[in-house]
């Protein structure tokens, strides 16, 4: 195959840069792969690692700095047949490190060659992720102060399947990028260079001492077996495709009758856990059976199983304009701090108002009628309460009927479930 | 008619693959994570793909990298997670990347009341790219708008090559609210236009008599370069001053000379009112209740809903006010559009009435606030 290289741009790099020899070896590895450039994605980084992508005749993306995998990995997911290449030096290593945890954790086929040049070339030679701490950088003693990371230790550790070290001078980095590429899964070459225009002005390093440094740490052997696993688009595709079929949303049909022509509010006061939002849930499905219009809105906390959790519903035969509620046909009262929450709420009822207050529950003072009801003494337990207020307000013709909500309960439940929630229908007594 | 019962997360789910999305990747974040469970059960059965990032930063750059290769993409999150997304926005911006992005709005600042409402992030979600480039940012009512606004954020996505930001709120997106699925608007659906066959491609070439530069996708026969560096037309960084001059006009006049397109609104005008009240989001839904309550009393008064915010739906907005003395503007924080409003209507009595403490304005305090002019 003919080279990828773009001839009317040739690289713009430092004389002695090693970025340069990276380039070439990358090119010559295309060819060896006899790929053709629309089979090839260059996605590159920002600094001089990220002028990669213009000196080649291949599809194109520089994004921002450290961003390079997000970018890659949304393409490969999108486009599984192409050759996608990330060129990130260590500074994009350092800023986008979430990103190579999970790139490595991902194992999606992509290709990261890191241009490891210790610094940050472009601005100034600062110090970077990799920069020793014995090294003179850019910006002053701080580096003294931040240990390296080993790149490769990294990646294998957070799963990468394939990772590979090499000089950027190395005759064998041609066939250690192809073998990289042709892996089917994450695959990551730590390439050690050279930045004459920062780097080697004050610190001595040259394509000998690189070998050196490398020789005395323990050899890359590419693919990491122990991570070795089916890669991530392949398995999507797999797994994904085998998902059960979202259902279309229920339409309810219109089978009661409304309780009332007036629109009606309610509002649950309860604690997470009782299932407040599954009851408010129902109670809107028992309007639509009746060709009402209803809507939901809930408040709690960020905590799960703890806290308050209110909600206010309204059944109305006109459009819904306001979701919140002012006069409540009737207030559930489940809990103390579902009370604490709404406790100003009390105060403005009036007699119009009925509140169903489960025993034990202390109300604050209201003009409402107050229905005291014992759930514990007919063996309902906590989590069915707010289920059971319901029945209690259809056994009372209050909001809702019993056909309406036998008709949510049928919409809502299956099977067990069901067959539980129509048994605690039949556990009320009034 | 039988009716639904939905919540807006869901119904923005629903609109999104109705306008071919096929590309959903986000991160959790209360009050939007719902609409990635949706897309979780909607795409992948379907061969649709939905990634959970490993941050929002990740989310956000997934889509970009997806929608560069042709697919239509959406993410969701909250006020922080766009202030994570804001370097991709400005990438999405300049580098012309159709996204639609929904902001389910909560209480801020900062990490603020998760299960809380609040419409604070309207001006952040114009203003927090880097450039100040126009963006296009549309705010849903309920949960129908929810679907259907959904489905125009993508059209215009597509059509403009740009981010659309769908402002919603906890309030609306995790209200749940009857909804009749047979009587939604559903638009055509609109797709990045491809260049004419047979010359070459220059992937930020304009066409004569165009505003947005044709689309082909990374990946395919014809090669394409993306960057994120100031570029001409062939997406090679650029330092000629004319071509970036009109490269930057024209991100800024494709939108804002083509508002009068999509911006949608409702005006409910009552006849003889000299009063108008401006709102936009889950706060229309308690200017509507005083404006009917009102109109049945005898009281005339008119409300203006804004759904299209962001560019400034200018003419809508002068339009509303023609014949009107007063205009109440009422926001879900403590005043922003009004701002705007204000540079548009230097002639009118102007007032407004916010609130952030995580509670709905109510139709009573609206009537009160009226009360006082």
């Amino acid at each position: 195959m003919d080279s990828l290289l773009n001839d009317q741009r040739p690289p713009v790099f430092c004389p002695g840069c090693s970025h340069e020899h990276i380039t070439h070896s990358l090119d010559k590895a295309l060819q060896k792969l006899s790929l053709a450039g629309n089979q090839v994605v260059i996605v590159s980084d920002i600094g001089c690692s990220g002028l990669f992508d213009t000196f080649f005749h291949t599809h194109a993306l520089h994004g921002l700095h450290g961003r390079a995998l997000t970018y890659a990995t949304g393409l490969k997911m999108a486009q599984p047949d192409s050759t996608v290449v990330v060129t990130m030096g260590d500074g994009g290593q350092g800023i986008g490190g979430a990103h190579l945890l999970a790139a490595c954790r991902r194992n999606l086929d992509i290709t990261l060659l890191i241009l490891n040049n210790f610094n940050f070339g472009m601005t100034g030679g600062q110090f970077s992720s990799t920069t020793p701490t014995t090294a003179e950088v850019g910006s002053g003693f701080l580096n003294q102060l931040e240990r390296p990371l080993d790149i490769c230790q990294v990646a294998q550790s957070a799963g990468a399947p394939y990772v590979d070290r090499c000089s950027a001078f190395h005759k064998d980095l041609v066939d250690k990028i192809q073998r990289a590429i042709k892996f089917e899964g994450f695959a990551v070459i730590d390439i050690w260079g050279i930045c004459p225009g920062r780097y080697t002005k004050k610190n001595r390093l040259t394509a000998k001492r690189i070998d050196e440094a490398l020789s005395q740490l323990p050899r890359q052997e590419g693919i990491v077996s122990e991570n070795v696993r089916p890669e991530y688009s392949r398995q999507y595709r797999k797994i994904g495709r085998g998902q059960k079929s979202a259902s279309p949303p229920l339409q309810i049909d219109i089978t009661c009758e409304p309780v009332t022509p007036d629109r009606q509010e309610v509002v649950l006061l309860g604690s997470a856990g009782q299932r407040i939002i599954t009851a408010g849930e129902i109670l809107c499905l028992a309007g639509l059976s009746a060709g009402l219009y209803s809507t939901q809105k809930n408040e709690y906390n960020v905590t799960v199983l703890r806290g308050p959790s209110v909600s206010e519903l309204i059944l109305s035969p006109a459009e819904i304009d306001f979701t919140g509620i002012d006069e409540p046909t009737a207030v559930v009262a489940l809990s103390q701090e579902g009370v604490e929450r709404r406790k100003a709420l009390f105060a403005d009822l009036d007699t119009g108002t009925t509140v169903i207050c489960i025993d034990g529950v202390q109300l604050p003072s209201t003009n409402a009628r107050v229905n005291q009801i014992d759930l514990k003494s007919w063996g309902i337990k906590k989590n069915n309460w707010a289920l059971a207020s319901l029945a209690v307000l259809a056994k009372l013709n209050l909001i809702i009927s019993q056909d309406m909500l036998k008709s949510a309960l049928t919409v809502r439940f299956s099977g067990k479930s069901l067959e539980e929630a129509l048994l605690l229908f039949d556990q009320i007594k009034i | 008619m039988p009716l639904s019962l939905m919540e807006g997360n869901e119904a923005i789910a629903r609109g999104a693959v109705a306008a071919g999305c096929r590309f959903f990747a986000g991160y959790p974040i209360t009050p939007a994570t719902t609409i990635y469970n949706h897309m979780l059960n909607l795409l992948p059965p379907s061969g649709g793909i939905v990634v959970q990032g490993e941050d929002e930063i990740a989310s956000i750059g997934f889509c970009l990298g997806a929608s560069m290769a042709g697919m239509k993409v959406m993410t969701a999150t909250s006020g922080p997670g766009i202030s994570l997304y804001s370097e991709n926005i400005s990438f999405a911006v300049g580098s012309e990347i159709p996204i639609v992005i929904v902001d389910v709005q909560r209480l801020g600042p900062s990490t603020g009341s998760a299960t809380r409402g609040a419409d604070g992030d309207i001006n952040f979600l114009r203003w927090g790219n880097s450039g100040g480039m126009p963006v296009i940012v549309l705010a849903p009512v309920d949960v129908k708008d929810c679907f259907s606004l959904t489905m125009h954020a993508f059209n215009l996505a597509e059509k403009f090559r740009c981010p659309v930001f769908i402002a919603s709120n906890k309030e609306i997106a995790m209200t749940r609210e009857s909804i009749d699925l047979n009587a939604l608007e559903q638009p055509d659906l609109i797709d990045r236009s491809s260049p004419p066959a047979g010359k070459p491609y220059f992937p930020f070439q304009v066409a004569e008599g165009q505003q947005v530069p044709d689309f082909l996708p990374i990946g395919g026969r014809v090669l394409v370069r993306q960057t994120s560096s100031t570029h001409g037309q062939e997406g090679y960084i650029t330092t000629d001053h004319e071509e970036i001059s009109q490269m930057l006009n024209r991100l800024q006049n494709k939108l804002e000379s083509a508002v009068d397109q999509f911006s949608f609104y409702d005006l409910l005008e009552a006849q003889g009112s000299e009063t108008l009240i401006i709102a936009y989001g889950v706060t229309a839904r308690a200017a509507k209740a005083v404006y009917r309550e009102f109109n049945r009393h005898g009281t005339p008064i008119s409300v203006l809903i804004l759904k299209t915010l962001w560019p400034i739906p200018v003419n809508t907005i002068r339009k509303a006010v023609r014949k009107i003395k007063r205009v109440l503007v009422v926001e879900m924080n403590l005043g922003q559009y009004v701002r705007e409003i204000e540079r548009l209507v230097p002639d009118t009595d102007l007032d407004f009435y916010g609130q952030m403490n995580g509670r709905l304005i109510t139709p009573t305090q609206i009537k009160e606030r009226l009360a006082i002019g």
